[in-house]
């Protein structure tokens, strides 16, 4: 069993303006588990910035508890979340769990899980997932997963990490460079571009088993991955036609069919969810911006037009906000920008930002980015009002992608 | 019973799918979670590791193998004009030898346009090449972007260095 990495610390900064107060009772036996579950679920709550923990102490309550919600009233909680882990005689874990409404008095229903010890933080997530559905309407992202690349002296390693930074295990570790993870609809595989052949090349890798495969090797350059929401497809840069231009690849392998014919650069193509946009960057018209079209090619439309460097778009699941880097006076910063307005926003007061992500819910970015000399990992709210840092502890942190929604 | 009622409520409220875990109610716990694959769990990966490969065969003696280039600029200067000179001859003399030509870029933006870059550049050299005859298919043109620069650091004197592409001969 691997140990629980203290690979990351979050660290939340910035007020605000509406947090839920909720009140975690530490779970009844969770001091003779090898996870502190409701520490877990807190810190979970607390990094979206819509939850601001309460003091739960001296109190000893589970799920089974009838609690005195005057008490938690008096705290100024309004929610409460009790619980309770056994190890089984098998080896594996009970966790359960009971939220309360504690300003209406209601229970507001519980679950329980039987895990193997290395999934007690996944269920964790899915407790902090159920609270913060059932408290907001909105489906909690804590339970997907983020995969991110290190450097550490000239290794470089994949890593595939709890939405937290937690938990974080190598899929691939490699003596070159690994850039531009991207993952399948489904979350069971990466599309990545390795340069282990003195080249850059895209693999497709399934994370659970290891087996992974070429997906394009063809002469010149192939980069820059970009899976179709149906996942039948990817959509890659690829030079051997020279010049980097966009391409469909067939997920299974295969000839890959070109998206745009231009003599000018074409590359970081991305998916719009419904799968019928391609947004991609283009210097065509003499400087990098971001691009849309037709997911089957076509005439393009420029989407951002301020600035003279605009790069690496993340498109929302919800299709409302387009995320990008764009260079401002030599400082390289995360935006978001509302589609439908087309109002811009920067969202960071750090100078160095990267390879932004959404997060499944549409709620959170992930990026990258540097902070007092170091590449590290931020998440941020699309206001940039509340970030969290996931903060390494050796080596460089960069090219965060940000999982989709785990199969229950 | 009043305590029966209101865990049967809640559990009529429970909005359907959003976990896997199962209801808490009166009746015993039963194992459907699936999370729960026996010890292996839901949340394990399998790690791969790479080893080092390719090696680096040897190319005409006495010639430059490194063409750098201007800030924001994907052409060859002039000063690299014999480098290249020397590359052609070279090749022309041997059509059994290979190039791999890897351009770089600097630190600055991001790492897929930075390819992008490095591909320009490193494409810059091969028509250089193939300008004074050497065959295409002796040529692979591919890049690196800013993900193996020459020198860190930061700064012009810096940045100087690593605006390059390299010819690496491959056999």
């Amino acid at each position: 069993m691997l140990p629980a990495l203290a690979q990351f610390r979050v660290e939340v900064s910035g007020v605000g303006l509406t947090q839920l107060p909720i009140a975690l009772v530490p779970f009844k036996g969770q001091e003779g588990s090898p996870q502190k579950i409701s520490d877990i679920v807190q810190a979970d709550l607390e990094r979206s910035g819509q939850f601001r923990g309460v003091d739960a102490s001296g109190q000893a309550l589970d799920e089974a508890s009838r609690p005195d919600l005057s008490l938690w009233r008096q705290r100024t909680a309004d929610s409460l979340v009790v619980g309770s882990v056994n190890r089984l005689a098998d080896g594996r874990f009970d966790v359960r769990f009971r939220l309360w409404d504690v300003v209406k008095g209601q229970d507001l229903g519980g679950l329980s899980y039987t895990v193997p010890q290395g999934d007690l933080r996944l269920a964790s997530h899915r407790i902090a997932d159920y609270v913060y559905e059932k408290l907001t309407g909105e489906k909690g992202i804590f339970s997907t997963r983020i995969a991110y690349v290190t450097k550490g002296g000239s290794r470089y390693s994949l890593w595939v990490a709890d939405a937290d930074g937690e938990n974080a295990q190598a899929a691939l570790a490699s003596p070159e460079p690994i850039i531009s993870p991207c993952w399948s609809s489904n979350g069971q595989q990466l599309a990545y571009v390795s340069f282990e052949s003195r080249k850059p090349v895209v693999y497709v890798h399934n994370v659970a088993t290891g087996q992974r495969r070429l997906l394009a090797n063809f002469k010149g350059s192939n980069s820059a991955p970009a899976w179709a929401p149906d996942g039948n497809s990817l959509a890659v840069t690829l030079s051997r036609d020279g010049g980097s231009q966009l391409f469909s690849i067939p997920a299974s392998g295969g000839e890959p069919r070109r998206l745009t014919q231009s003599s000018s650069i074409d590359t970081e193509p991305v998916y719009s969810a419904d799968g019928g946009t391609i947004y991609f960057v283009s210097d065509r018209g003499g400087a990098p911006q971001i691009y849309k079209m037709s997911a089957g090619g076509g005439n393009p439309t420029r989407v951002t037009f301020s600035g003279t460097y605009n790069i690496s778009p993340s498109v929302s699941g919800d299709g409302r906000w387009l995320a990008y880097i764009s260079r401002v006076g030599g400082a390289f910063k995360l935006h978001v920008m509302e589609l439908a307005t087309g109002n811009v926003s920067a969202i960071t007061d750090t100078s160095a930002d990267e390879s932004p992500s959404f997060a499944p819910n549409s709620k959170l970015i992930v990026y990258a980015t540097q902070l007092q000399g170091r590449e590290a990992l931020m998440t941020t709210t699309l206001d940039g009002k509340i970030k969290a840092r996931l903060a390494g502890q050796a080596g460089d942190i960069r090219e965060p992608d940000w999982g989709p929604f785990q199969k229950q | 019973m009043l305590k029966r009622t209101i865990y049967s409520l809640a559990i009529v409220a429970l909005i359907a799918g959003c976990s896997s875990g199962t209801k808490l109610n009166e009746t015993p716990v039963t194992d459907r979670s699936g999370t729960a694959g026996g010890q292996q769990g839901a949340s394990t990966v399998a790690p791969v590791t790479i080893d080092p490969t390719a090696g680096t065969a040897q190319g005409p003696i006495g010639v430059e193998r490194i063409v750098y280039f201007d800030y924001d600029s994907y052409t060859v200067k002039p000063e690299f004009q014999s480098l290249i000179d020397g590359h052609a001859r070279f090749l022309k003399a041997n059509p059994q030898r290979r190039v791999s030509i890897e351009g770089h870029t600097d630190e600055r933006g991001g790492r897929e346009y930075n390819l992008a870059l490095g591909q320009k550049r490193s494409e810059a050299v091969r028509r250089a090449l193939t300008l004074l005859g050497v065959s295409d298919s002796q040529i692979e043109a591919v890049s690196f972007g800013k993900e193996k620069p020459a020198v860190t650091g930061s700064g012009e004197e810096v940045w100087a260095q690593n605006r390059r592409a390299e010819i690496r001969y491959t056999r």
